[in-house]
């Protein structure tokens, strides 16, 4: 059981991770990570829905109607998120500010739909609960990690303290724009993909159909 | 169990019970927290309006710190100060037709389509109670998005004392760099009108020469942004211009020229 335990927690993290494996959750991870400060309360709010969204569709799973299961779940997780946001506008309000709308996309981001609809909606509020903190993390490591690299590079600094002196307040550092803009993150993802794959190679995906050798011009006619 | 969740009765039923039980979470959420929400909201905008000032300090006591600054409301055709409620929001009232006018094309140059009537001014004053700056609150559209900020003026409403915007959607690195403290660096001491009484302040592109004519009047364009440099040049030339805060502005030069910052006090005494 234990060892259970500690597979659904921190699989996601390098086996199972929802953005380098599933592919999910892709959107919020090209827009909030230019700098630390907001990735960091992304990755926090996203956890906590993910986790608590589980959690709560977990215990009402055996009363929910098929028919109407994906919308429960809808309106479980965005009355979530609102809660969420309400939090971030009065504790966090610059932070909030600059997340703007992305929060409020929380409630389409496919990872916390993913596993209510594939985890919780089987398993017991618990094991739910751990396996959204789980994927949570598995989100966060890349998230953090993009957002370590862009802020780095894109601005010198790290959460906001200034790490390397910029050309343009006098210092040797020429910032990289393209880090500050979105495009960059999916490099960076593609590029943590290609790690990870090469680190576990039982990742790489079987090719899903495999191309002929060239077609030589005689064999056309 | 399962045969007996499927009836459409139960369907109904757990529905209703889940939009209940969400219906009540969220609203206690929203209620609870809106006193909190709008006292950040109300902070953010005095740290906005202390920032273009070049009053605010990282630490300080902002609440304070804005004690000692007045809110007016001007009526922004004549210049002359209004009454309207504390609550009252110029950028609400900018899309009540009521309340604004329709700017007809050639008179928007900062792309804003309507102007609110009864705009509001920030005054500063320093230890003495002397007038020291007078903050407008300006926007226009950059390139990408519309940029509100404060504009601040020395106390003879002429010279610039700082510029800054508290929302924008600009490129970061590129237009974003309005936030620069570097190029903000750049606004206090320029004049906003010539010899003649036109508005000469004006974004120039590449690099201001200091000897040249007309220095005091030009600040450097953003790298990489002309765009948004041109929009900043025609939200700010709007804004102290005729349409936007230049009756106020002459008013206030007037009060100077008659009988010091005595006048002034007298004449906004008189109207407040």
């Amino acid at each position: 059981m234990a060892e259970k335990t500690k597979d659904i927690l921190f699989g996601p993290i390098f086996d199972n991770n929802p953005i380098a494996l599933q592919i999910l959750g892709i959107c919020s991870a090209l827009a909030v990570t230019s700098n630390l400060n907001t990735t960091l309360t992304m990755c926090i709010a996203l956890t906590a829905v993910t986790a608590f969204s589980n959690f709560f569709v977990s215990c009402i799973r055996n009363q929910i109607p098929g028919s109407i299961r994906m919308i429960v779940q809808m309106t479980i997780i965005a009355s979530l998120v609102i809660v969420v946001d309400q939090f971030l506008r009065a504790y966090a309000y610059s932070i909030s500010k600059q997340l703007s709308v992305f929060v409020g996309l929380i409630i389409t981001n496919c990872i916390v739909m993913g596993r209510v609809e594939a985890f919780a909606m089987k398993n017991p509020p618990i094991p739910s609960f751990l396996d959204g903190v789980g994927n949570g993390l598995g989100y966060s490591v890349i998230l953090l990690g993009l957002g370590f690299t862009r802020e780095l590079l894109g601005s010198g600094s790290l959460f906001g303290y200034q790490i390397l002196e910029r050309t343009v307040d006098g210092g040797w550092y020429n910032t990289n724009g393209l880090m500050l803009l979105p495009p960059s993150a999916f490099f960076l993802i593609g590029l943590f993909i290609w790690a990870i794959r090469a680190w576990k190679p039982e990742q790489v995906e079987e090719d899903v159909f495999k191309m002929k050798p060239h077609t030589r011009t005689s064999d056309a006619f | 169990m399962a045969g007996n969740s499927e009836s459409v009765g139960r369907t109904l039923l757990v529905a209703l019970l889940v939009c209940l039980v969400c219906a009540v979470v969220v609203s206690t959420a929203a209620v609870s927290l809106r006193p909190v929400q709008q006292k950040n909201q109300v902070l953010d905008r005095q740290v906005n309006i202390l920032q273009a000032a070049g009053l605010y300090q990282p630490g300080m006591d902002v609440q304070q710190a804005f004690d000692t600054i007045e809110r007016k409301f001007v009526d922004l055709e004549t210049g002359e100060y209004v009454d309207k409620p504390e609550s009252y929001d110029p950028l609400k009232a900018a899309k009540d037709p009521a309340e604004s006018e329709r700017l007809s094309a050639d008179q928007d140059i900062a792309s804003i389509k309507r102007q609110e009537n009864v705009s509001e001014v920030y005054l500063a004053r320093d230890d003495d109670g002397n007038l020291s700056r007078i903050i407008l609150p300006v926007r226009g559209y950059g390139l990408w998005s519309t940029l509100y900020g404060f504009l601040a003026l020395e106390a003879d409403a002429e010279t610039v004392s700082g510029l800054g915007f508290y929302q924008h959607g600009e490129t970061p690195g590129l237009g974003g760099e309005v936030d620069n403290p570097a190029w903000k660096g750049l606004w206090p001491g320029k004049k906003l009108h010539d010899d003649s009484g036109d508005v000469a302040i004006q974004v120039v592109k590449g690099t201001v020469d200091s000897g040249a004519a007309g220095a005091e009047h030009k600040v450097d364009g953003l790298a990489g942004a002309t765009l948004t440099s041109k929009g900043v040049n025609n939200l700010v030339r709007f804004w102290v211009g005729e349409d936007g805060f230049g009756p106020y502005l002459d008013r206030m030069k007037a009060a100077n020229d008659g009988a010091g910052s005595a006048a002034v006090e007298a004449d906004n005494g008189g109207e407040a």
